[in-house]
């Protein structure tokens, strides 16, 4: 199981303002748009599920918080910072305050797990007994310590994954962009992955932004929470779901859907309802 | 439908060449700010330099040998086999050693430069890269610039000498001529600005190697297949623009110093 003691709890943001906005996004590559106007917010204790069918843009949406892809259109928000208008050389600054989690995990594969996961501290020139401490500290948080020297090529696809989720979390960032981090595993390892998303949001209430196709794992983060006691997640009393836990849906590129699970379930929204069935 | 489609490819040929000279910009701009990675520059230095001199050293040698066959014979005609020295270090420092080595390189570093790069974009690492706040830029490709440029220069002088050696093997040992004579006339004939024009085109063809294949590698789409034709796509046009560049070189040294 899980170890949830060793990691501090970083200390979120004061204001109440959100972290991440989209105003009226639209991207295209070389063909028809792939988002159009797209609008949402992340609040500063919120996680947002994206769903949509694969191909839906939902990668796209990621990597435009976080600055990787620039819009055609519409304006993107980071911490405050309008990041379409802001040159790439200041971006990194401001990445360094999010955590992201690619679809494969995008371990770098001529580094061991030690590098991989203490990339950022080893570019800061932070001391190697100080790296090897938070790099053992956030593999025990995913549960992967004895991983410390091997190199990824060694490892299995959710252990990767695992990795990939100390790494982003290690400089304890403000807001989390988890890609896909289920797609693809097994249901024990995708259980595991989720349970570590939860203790990240309950735990450390770090806001976050969720993409998945994978329904029950949706569902999972809106219904269970983290209990630090057993060290694991327990289903929230029938009827409750995470009021900070909501929903986004992409259909065609567009956003069809933003709200609750009880607002989802309950959509009269065609595509929606075949989504859901 | 043809005049679309050459207007097309005008347009793709000039924002290519837009694209690399930004890419190439900022690429030199990044020496002048931190942070500076000075061991991937020592990392890159030891596979480009120390990797490559192997087959700079053989390709330098075997070409000074071949050049002392083929001159020696012609120069016989006119009874002149005494110059065979003479033309090889003057060919091998001037010409060859620069135009072979950085051919040699293009073909070992280009591709894997291409290569590696374009595997990091597929597999979403550069991604990941500057998700973690870091240029990729001035993280893998200024670098592999520096330590290009810098290695080219040794691995040429390395190819130069060897290949007046390879050309001294030749003329001694199966010409049968004077040692003494081959050594004495490749250097009394050779000038300053001889061996300026040999140290100053692996400056430009080092450049070339180092920023073409990281500009295909790092402009890699369409999977592993996306790959493979970036490391062609890098090899080729290093190799073509090494050629042109030695062309347009030669023309000014020459000009300039009237040599």
């Amino acid at each position: 199981m899980i170890d949830t003691s060793i990691l501090t709890p970083y200390a979120p943001l004061p204001s109440t303002d959100p972290v991440l906005i989209f105003r009226k996004v639209s991207i295209a590559f070389d063909g028809p748009p792939v988002l159009e106007d797209i609008t949402f917010s992340v609040g500063p204790h919120e996680t947002r599920i994206v769903l949509g069918p694969a191909g839906v843009g939902k990668s796209v949406l990621l990597k435009l918080a976080n600055g990787l892809h620039c819009p055609d259109s519409g304006s993107i928000l980071l911490f405050g910072d309008d990041i379409v208008r802001t040159r790439e050389s200041k971006m990194f600054a401001l990445r360094k305050r999010t955590g992201m989690v690619f679809q494969e995990g995008a371990l770098f594969d001529s580094l061991t797990v030690r590098d991989n996961v203490a990339y950022q501290l080893i570019q800061e020139l932070v001391p190697d007994d100080e790296i090897d401490l938070r790099v053992h500290e956030a593999l025990r948080f995913v549960g992967l310590e004895e991983t410390f020297g091997f190199y990824p090529g060694s490892l299995s696809g959710g252990m990767r994954r695992r990795v990939a989720i100390a790494r982003a979390l290690i400089r304890h960032p403000e807001l989390v962009l988890y890609d896909s981090p289920t797609g693809g595993l097994d249901p024990v390892t995708s259980t595991t992955i989720i349970e570590l998303i939860m203790k990240q949001r309950d735990v450390y209430t770090t806001p976050s932004l969720l993409v998945t196709h994978r329904l029950q794992d949706a569902f999972t983060m809106c219904t269970h929470r983290f209990d630090t006691e057993t060290n694991g997640m327990v289903r929230l009393p029938k009827g409750e779901t995470d009021p900070n836990t909501t929903f986004l849906m992409l259909n065609e590129g567009r956003l069809i859907f933003d709200g609750s699970l009880h607002d989802l379930v309950h959509s009269k929204d065609p595509f929606v309802r075949e989504f859901l069935d | 439908m043809a005049i679309a489609q050459i207007d097309r490819t005008a347009k793709h040929i000039v924002l290519t060449v837009q694209d690399y000279s930004r890419f190439a910009y900022r690429a030199v701009l990044n020496l002048f700010s931190r942070p500076i990675y000075w061991v991937d520059f020592l990392l890159q230095a030891e596979i480009i330099g120390v990797g490559s001199a192997a087959i700079v050293l053989l390709a330098g040698f075997f070409t000074g040998a071949v050049l002392a066959v083929q001159s020696a014979a012609t120069l016989a005609q006119f009874g002149a086999t005494a110059v065979t020295g003479r033309f090889v270090s003057m060919t091998m420092i001037r010409e060859l050693g620069p135009v072979l080595t950085g051919i040699m390189v293009s073909g070992r570093n280009a591709s894997s430069m291409a290569s590696e790069l374009g595997s990091m974009v597929v597999t979403e690492q550069i991604d990941a890269m500057r998700a973690l706040g870091v240029d990729p830029v001035r993280k893998l490709v200024t670098p592999r610039l520096v330590a290009t440029v810098t290695m080219l220069f040794f691995l040429t002088i390395i190819s130069d000498a060897f290949g007046i050696l390879g050309g001294a093997g030749v003329t001694i040992f199966m010409n049968g001529q004077n040692g003494t004579q081959y050594f004495s006339e490749a250097y009394q004939y050779l000038h300053y600005p001889d061996i300026l024009q040999g140290l100053v085109k692996p400056l430009f063809s080092g450049f070339i190697i180092a920023s073409i294949g990281c500009f295909y590698g790092l402009r890699t789409t369409g999977g592993t297949q996306g790959v493979g034709r970036s490391t062609i796509q890098a090899v080729v046009s290093s190799s073509v623009l090494i050629i042109v560049v030695d062309l347009l070189l030669s023309q000014i040294m020459v000009a300039t110093f009237n040599r």
